[in-house]
């Protein structure tokens, strides 16, 4: 493992034991996530994204192998990535404020302190306004911006993204990618981000690991040296194409199929 | 002789005949009926009440005719002038504004403390799934067990006084308030809990912030059966065996054959109940837009 790595996984694999036998949820991976990179795990269902999530958040223990955090080894232990599941899990009792605190909360910083230092959060990446409002009363996007911005705002360096925008419409989608870049620019941090669309891990990502099922492992790793910032119009430059088409053949779709990879 | 099935009998001919008469009926269409959509007009409020103020006009009225005409015997049924005069007797000797009281007072203490405590145990499940499994079996048993059954043995723990209408009344609402946090329980989104442990949250933490929270709507929804619920506790502890309020003076009058002094009671237990559901549905509708909902 090099120096720069953020995160790091070590063989890890996960086996669980059911009534047929074994099921190799994921078969030994070996991960290397530099600092401040931005890298998307794409593959079907149940090739073992979420597995991998769960086990460097800390849920699952793996069967075999290792999280390192900055070189420390982490496994198995919680609270040391920011995680976003695929529902946005917002509270409904609490405030969009009081729901963006809880990171920080469950972590012990006093309500009163930590309101403080999340409004300006608020004001800036467009939740202004609806501090003290209920999620209910919140549409789609913003009930996924706030779930972010809770994640982000949990203070840690790494932050895990598990299909964000899976349940938005298209235009939404689009301008929830947008926000995503510049918040990812301004704070920094390591973002690994699990989706089903091809298109928008390449729009994203510096780098793809492309994985399989049954069971569940990394088969490719695809650099994606495309320049910063991206304006939209990417999508349709040569480089892109080429990328995203590289990805749809590594999941076994032909070239010419849509960008839904589910 | 042996049972010929139906098919066979088809093709015996039997059914032809029918079979016909249905063809006949298809080649000469008969004319489609016109229908409109059935629509009630809304009546004026003004009218609604008239109507429910003359039912009880019309009923009292007949009852008091059909005992002054012996229609029916009005020592079994009284008669609603006698009960009015019963009802200002019942006031006027300061009776009712202690049976009341005392009636009101063990009915929200049961309600209060059933409730509490069986919302307490049932979310007490979350902390660990083999201590709810080992308990489930004997909540199940005390759920299905009728409770007033153990009236008499209540009343000989605790005495005749307030503190066995206090039980009784809990143990009615005790039971339904742990099921009901249980299921609220049961039913704590898995992931909500997924995202507080990967915050590092304490299971403590995970308690007081999420599982609590999720389960106030259930225990919420539970009061308005409750207070029912404790209030029928109440009563019928008193009809065992007490010194005071509205069920021991239905009982008492009951045996004494003052029928009115039996409606009077039923009437003013009537009114408390129905004060008491309104101030529990205003509560439950105050705690609902507290939690957001």
């Amino acid at each position: 493992m090099s120096a720069d790595s953020k995160l790091y996984l070590e063989d890890v694999s996960v086996t669980f034991q059911t009534a047929d036998g074994p099921f190799h949820a994921l078969a030994p991976v070996t991960l290397n996530i530099p600092r401040g990179r931005f890298v998307s795990l794409i593959g079907p269902s149940g090739c073992g994204k979420s597995t991998i999530f769960n086990v460097v958040a800390g849920l699952q223990s793996p069967t075999r192998g290792r999280v390192l955090i900055d070189g420390i080894d982490a496994t198995g232990s919680i609270g040391q990535v920011g995680y976003m599941l695929q529902k946005d899990l917002l509270l409904p009792w609490r405030t969009v404020l009081d729901n963006v605190i809880l990171g920080m909360e469950v972590r012990g910083v006093p309500v009163a302190e930590a309101r403080d230092h999340a409004r300006p959060y608020l004001q800036r990446y467009g939740l202004g306004g609806f501090e003290n409002r209920h999620p209910g009363a919140l549409s789609g996007g913003m009930r996924q911006r706030a779930a972010l911005l809770r994640t982000l705002l949990f203070d840690s360096d790494v932050i895990l993204l598990d299909e964000p925008f899976g349940a938005l419409d298209a235009q939404t989608k689009a301008q929830m990618q947008e926000w995503l870049l510049k918040i990812w620019t301004d704070f920094g941090k390591t973002v690994v981000f699990v989706t089903h669309d091809v298109e928008e891990a390449v729009y994203l990502s510096d780098d793809i690991h492309v994985m399989a099922t049954r069971p569940g492992r990394v088969i490719a790793h695809i650099p994606v040296d495309l320049p910063r910032p991206r304006p939209r119009s990417v999508v349709t430059t040569p480089g892109f194409v080429a990328l995203k088409q590289r990805c749809l053949a590594l999941l076994g779709h032909p070239a010419d199929e849509e960008s839904e990879a589910a | 002789m042996t049972l010929t099935p139906p098919a066979a009998l088809a093709r015996k001919g039997f059914f032809k005949a029918p079979l016909a008469l249905f063809r006949r009926g298809a080649s000469a269409p008969r004319p489609r009926v016109v229908r409109r959509l059935p629509v009630e007009r809304d009546w004026p409020v003004a009218a609604i009440v008239a109507v429910q103020v003359g039912i009880l006009v019309v009923a009292i009225g007949t009852w008091e005719i059909a005992a002054d005409t012996g229609w029916i015997d009005a020592f079994f049924w009284s008669r609603p002038s006698a009960i009015g005069e019963t009802l200002l007797t019942f006031f006027e000797s300061g009776r009712a504004v202690s049976d009341t009281l005392f009636t009101f007072r063990s009915t929200i203490l049961g309600f209060a403390l059933g409730t509490t405590l069986g919302a307490a145990f049932g979310l007490s499940f979350w902390w660990s799934r083999n201590y709810a499994r080992i308990v489930q079996p004997y909540i199940i048993c005390f759920e299905s067990l009728p409770k007033l059954a153990l009236a008499p043995l209540i009343i000989l723990v605790f005495g005749i006084g307030l503190a066995s209408k206090v039980a009784l009344a809990s143990a009615l609402t005790f039971v339904v308030s742990t099921l009901t946090a249980y299921a609220g329980v049961k039913a704590v989104d898995q992931d909500g809990e997924r995202l507080f442990y990967s915050l590092g949250a304490t299971r403590w933490q995970v308690f007081t912030k999420l599982v609590v929270p999720s389960c106030v709507p259930w225990i919420i929804s539970i009061l308005r059966v409750n207070i029912g619920l404790a209030l029928t506790g109440a009563v019928v502890g008193e009809f065992i065996a007490s010194e005071q309020g509205l069920g021991r003076a239905i009982l008492y009058a009951g045996q004494t054959y003052e029928i009115a002094l039996v409606w009077v009671a039923v009437m003013v237990l009537s009114v408390l109940s129905i004060t008491m559901y309104v101030a529990v549905s205003w509560l439950e509708s105050r705690l609902r837009r507290g939690v957001g909902q």
